[in-house]
């Protein structure tokens, strides 16, 4: 299971260094996003250093929308989503490849937009270890519960407008945990940090577990 | 003998289009069928039926002995689909992608060497992206991709599309080498007099039904035409 799942992620994730669509398109976006927050919110610097964490993961939530849409798209060009199914591998190890992969490029993201945010809304980290752990935990839960419902669109005509749709409402309890923990790292509030990296943990397990089950049924309905 | 393909009163809806309208067939382990019949006859869905990936709305189905209402991923894992698509990733190198599907498939390094060698796929080629290949570089890369898998049940669907002369001889060659070797064939194409050499057996679809077998060289003024099946569809 594990050999098949890695076979997955190395194979997304040696597409997309090969296609470099990630460098080229998703991260100049949400760079762009960041620096529109950074000019609407400019003459006052106190409002964008408190924002900040929010605004980082209002971002990092936009941003990996593409990078989940993405992901399902290599797989639907040219049939090869039908050869997955023929394989023979395991739709837990094809789920669990695919979440890993989207789940790396997520932590390449946040690490590249969490310097852009330091630059530009001049924030300082005062928990590195909550701020590290709370970026894996969310990036684990929005890529677990993207690959479930980037499955559930693949095989949609109308999948690029309805991903965003399914997904943002569900990951909310990310956005709302990721900020608080973000807060408390930066020390703008009195979040309790590494209680929201809780809801953080446990919003993944779940999304794992549920999509680890659920994703066969779905690849066969996409 | 248990059969390779054993379908009865098959039928197939593609939303409520019955793309399959209660398909009967037998096909015996190591023989080389053809399907014939014209557009919209059902012979794609007959061979997506076979692999598996349609389902079976009524009707009773077995592939390699695997029910086809209960048993899909078993029967999936031991045949091989050549679609109007290549199921290749354009952004992976030739030798990628074939070795990607070999290890989906639990194949070894000398497969992949010996499916690349046998489709022409060596040198220069196999270190070229599957996005800067022709359509037919692209077919045999696709073809070199399932001849990994050793597949019990080959459904090919106009496997000689986009190949020039040479590797039409090959994927003849391939086609004669997996019935020699125990493995069934079903193939859809419309290029009768080339699959003739083949010696198939040749099965008339139409309206997605089957017509039952004509000989191998038959192409019958009162063949049904395209537009026959396109009163169906309307």
């Amino acid at each position: 299971m594990f050999r098949d799942a890695w076979l997955i992620a190395g194979k997304d994730l040696r597409i997309e260094m090969r296609s470099r669509v990630g460098l080229n398109q998703i991260v100049p976006f949400a760079v762009t996003v960041l620096v529109l927050f950074a000019f609407a919110l400019d003459t006052d610097q106190e409002a964008l250093r408190t924002y900040a964490p929010g605004l980082f993961w209002v971002t990092v939530l936009l941003a990996s929308l593409l990078a989940i849409g993405r992901s399902f798209a290599v797989d639907l060009a040219d049939g090869a989503a039908d050869r997955l199914l023929l394989s023979g591998i395991d739709p837990i190890s094809v789920f669990g490849g695919k979440a890993a992969a989207i789940a790396v490029q997520l932590v390449v993201l946040e690490v590249l937009l969490g310097a852009g945010v330091v630059l530009l809304f001049d924030v300082t980290v005062h928990r590195y270890g909550l701020l590290v752990c709370a970026g894996l935990a969310a990036a684990a839960g929005v890529a677990t519960a993207g690959t479930l419902y980037g499955a559930l669109v693949a095989g949609l005509g109308v999948r690029e407008t309805l991903l965003p749709l399914l997904l943002l409402p569900v990951v909310a309890p990310v956005l709302i945990g990721a900020t608080r923990a973000f807060q408390d790292a930066f020390g703008v509030a009195g979040a309790e940090g590494w209680a929201w990296l809780g809801l953080l943990a446990g919003f993944a397990a779940i999304y794992g577990v549920f999509g680890a089950l659920s994703y066969g049924a779905l690849l066969e309905e996409a | 003998m248990e059969s390779a393909v054993r379908l009865r009163a098959a039928v197939t809806l593609l939303g409520r289009f019955p793309a399959l309208a209660g398909v009967d067939l037998d096909i015996s382990p190591g023989e080389i069928v053809l399907l014939k019949g014209p557009n919209g006859a059902g012979k794609t869905t007959l061979l997506r039926l076979c692999a598996g990936l349609c389902t079976l709305s009524t009707g009773q189905g077995w592939v390699l002995g695997h029910d086809l209402s209960s048993e899909r991923r078993m029967v999936r894992r031991r045949v091989a689909l050549l679609g109007h698509r290549t199921g290749l990733y354009d952004d992976l190198t030739v030798a990628e992608n074939v070795g990607f599907w070999a290890r989906a498939a639990g194949a070894g390094r000398q497969d992949v060497d010996e499916a690349m060698e046998r489709l022409s796929l060596t040198g220069r080629l196999a270190d070229t992206r599957v996005a800067r290949l022709s359509a037919g570089q692209r077919r045999r890369a696709s073809i070199a991709s399932l001849v990994v898998r050793r597949p019990e049940l080959w459904l090919l669907d106009e496997p000689h599309a986009g190949l020039d002369q040479q590797t039409r001889d090959t994927v003849d060659a391939l086609v004669r080498g997996a019935a020699a070797a125990g493995a069934t064939v079903v193939l859809a194409t419309h290029e009768l007099e080339r699959i003739a050499v083949l010696e198939p057996r040749v099965v008339s679809v139409v309206g997605g039904v089957v017509r039952g077998d004509d000989p191998p060289d038959s192409q019958s003024p009162n063949s049904p035409s395209d537009a026959e099946d396109d009163r169906r569809v309307s």
